[in-house]
C-alpha cells in the first residue's frame, strides 16, 4: 500500500516499515536532482516535520516525513548518484522508517486522492 | 503579478513550455528543456537567451563624456568609437547603484545597458546627478528588445542563420547596421564565459530573429536558470548577490573596473580609502569537501562557530563537478587555502577558500 502527503512524499508500507521517498510528480517538478540531504540511521523523524532535503540545480526542497518513527536505513546509492530519483522516484526511496504510530497513515492520501491533489496544484 | 512586465517574446516562451518566474519585475523563462541541458548547450554549442528585460539608456550632448565619467567607475576618456566598457555606478559610500555596460557610439554619445530590477532606480540616479551637465538622457528600455546568442558556435549561427557578419567583431566591441530595413546594434559580449553576441533591436526585429533561430534548430532556447549557473562558474557577479548598495566593487574583487586615477567620479573618495586601507570583507570562492549544496544567504563559520560571512551564490557546479560557492567573508579569513565551514540546514560542512573563478572563460580575444 502506498500513501502520499500533500508535500509530495510517499510512504510505501511493508509490515511496520515505511519506505519514504518523493513522488514522480515531485521529481518532475524539481528537475535534475543533484543532492539528497538525508538523516542518519537511528535518527527519529516526526510526521509533518522536516527530515532532509532534495536539491535540484536551482533550489533546495525540504522533505517532510509522512510518518513518525526511527530511521532504519538510508538509501546510500543516492549519495553518489542522486539522479536515481529522476530515473525512478518510486523505486528509489530515500529512507526507511520503523513506524511508532501506524494510525498516522489515516491522515495521508491514497493514489487516487493524490492524483487529484496534483491536478489541482497544476491549476 | 499585476505589475509584472513581459517581453515581446513572452507568448513564445509559453508556447515552448518554459517554466516561468518573476525576475527583475518581468515574467521570465527560467528553463525550457532543463538547466543542465541548456548550460551544456552554451558551453559546447550555442544557446539563445531572451534578455529583453535588461534596461537601456542613451546619453548624448556636449558634456556626455564628462558626465558618463562622473557616474561610472571605469574610464571612457580616449576609448574609440565601437568600444564597450564594463563598470559600476557607485554611491558616495562606494556601494554599487548598479553594474553596467557603456557602449561608445560616438564622441559624446553613449549607450548604457543596466539591470532590469534597477531600471527605475538607475533612471532616477542618472537624472539626479545630471545637474550642471549639458546632456540629453534618452530612456530606451521600452523600445528595445535584446537577444544573447552564446556559445562556441555562436559566430556561425549569427552569420548563417541571422545574416549578421560578425567574424571581424572583436571582444567587447559593437557595430550598428541596417538589417532588412531595421536598425540593429550587435556586440561581442555576454554573461556566460563563452564567446557570444548580444543583439539590441526593436521588438518585431527581435521576434523575427528568435523565430529564425528556433526554426534553424542551431540555438537551444535557454532560460535564466542556466544564465546564472554559467555566469557563476566563471566568476561573473550578479547584482543583488555579489554587488549591492552595501557591497563595494573593491570588496567584490572588481577593482580593475574602478579607475582611481580619474580625477573625479561619484564614490571615488570612499573607494580610494577602501583600496588603501584594505576592504573589511572580500568575495572569495569556496569549494566544499562534501556534495551538500551551499545557497545564497547560508552562513560561513569558523571551526570555533564564529560567523565570518555568508554565501552570495552557490551551486552544485555543472561544468565543474563540485559543490561551489561565492561568499563574502571577513578579510582575516579570506586567504586562499584557508579552511572554513558553511552552515547548511542542521549541519556545517567544511570548505576550502579558492579563487571565485571555478571554470575558465573561453572568450574570443585577439
Amino acid at each position: 500500500m502506498i500513501y502520499y502527503s500533500p508535500s509530495h512524499e510517499y510512504a510505501r508500507i511493508e509490515g511496520n516499515i515505511a519506505y519514504i521517498g518523493i513522488s514522480d510528480y515531485a521529481q518532475k517538478a524539481l528537475g535534475n536532482v543533484v543532492y539528497v540531504d538525508m538523516p542518519e540511521q537511528g535518527d527519529d523523524v516526526t510526521a509533518g516535520e522536516e527530515f532532509g532535503a532534495v536539491e535540484s540545480v536551482k533550489a533546495a526542497s525540504d522533505l517532510f516525513s509522512p510518518v513518525s518513527g526511527a530511521v532504519i536505513n538510508i538509501n546510500e546509492a543516492l549519495i553518489d548518484n542522486p539522479r536515481l530519483i529522476n530515473d525512478d522516484a518510486m523505486a528509489n526511496w530515500i529512507i526507511t522508517v520503523e513506524m511508532t504510530d501506524p494510525s498516522e497513515l489515516e491522515g495521508l492520501m491514497d493514489e487516487e486522492a493524490y492524483k487529484a491533489h496534483c491536478a489541482a496544484e497544476k491549476h | 503579478m499585476e505589475n509584472t512586465k513581459t517581453t515581446c517574446l513572452h507568448s513564445r516562451h509559453i508556447g515552448l513550455g518554459a517554466q516561468m518566474t518573476p525576475f527583475g519585475g518581468f515574467d521570465m523563462p527560467i528553463q525550457y528543456s532543463g538547466i543542465v541541458e541548456e548550460h551544456q548547450a552554451v558551453r559546447n554549442e550555442c544557446g539563445v537567451f531572451d534578455v529583453s528585460h535588461m534596461g537601456e539608456v542613451n546619453i548624448s550632448g556636449p558634456d556626455a563624456e564628462r558626465y558618463v565619467n562622473h557616474i561610472f567607475t571605469n574610464d571612457v576618456r580616449g576609448i574609440s568609437e565601437g568600444k564597450i566598457l564594463y563598470g559600476m555606478m557607485c554611491n558616495p559610500e562606494g556601494g554599487v547603484v548598479d553594474d553596467l555596460l557603456v557602449y561608445k557610439r560616438g564622441d559624446n554619445n553613449f549607450f548604457l545597458v543596466i539591470n532590469a530590477a534597477n531600471i527605475d532606480k538607475d533612471m532616477e540616479w542618472i537624472e539626479k546627478n545630471a545637474a550642471g551637465y549639458d546632456i540629453e538622457i534618452n530612456p530606451l528600455s521600452n523600445d528595445l528588445s535584446q537577444l544573447a546568442v552564446q556559445g562556441p558556435s555562436s559566430e556561425e549561427v549569427m552569420e548563417q542563420v541571422l545574416g549578421i557578419t560578425c567574424r571581424d567583431l572583436e571582444f567587447y566591441t559593437f557595430k550598428e547596421e541596417e538589417l532588412d530595413g531595421a536598425h540593429i546594434l550587435v556586440s561581442r559580449t555576454g554573461y556566460t564565459g563563452e564567446d557570444g553576441f548580444e543583439i539590441y533591436a526593436g521588438h518585431d526585429t527581435i521576434c523575427n530573429m528568435w523565430d529564425a533561430l528556433m526554426e534553424s534548430g542551431r540555438a537551444l532556447p535557454c532560460g535564466l536558470g542556466c544564465r546564472d549557473t554559467l555566469r557563476f562558474e566563471v566568476g561573473l557577479p550578479l547584482y543583488g548577490d555579489e554587488l549591492s548598495e552595501t557591497i563595494s566593487p573593491i570588496e567584490a574583487g572588481l577593482g580593475i573596473f574602478v579607475k582611481l586615477d580619474k580625477p573625479e567620479f561619484i564614490g571615488r573618495e570612499a573607494l580610494a580609502r577602501q583600496k588603501e586601507e584594505g576592504a573589511p570583507r572580500k568575495l572569495v570562492g569556496l569549494e566544499l569537501d562534501d556534495r551538500a549544496i551551499p545557497r545564497h544567504g547560508y552562513e560561513v563559520v569558523t571551526d570555533d562557530g564564529e560567523t565570518v560571512g555568508y554565501v552570495t551564490t552557490g551551486y552544485r557546479g555543472i561544468s565543474v563537478d563540485k559543490s561551489i560557492a561565492a561568499a563574502l567573508v571577513d578579510t582575516a579569513h579570506a586567504a586562499k587555502g584557508n579552511r572554513l565551514n558553511i552552515r547548511i540546514r542542521r549541519k556545517t560542512f567544511p570548505a576550502t577558500v579558492t579563487v571565485k573563478k571555478f571554470y575558465k572563460k573561453s572568450y574570443k580575444k585577439n
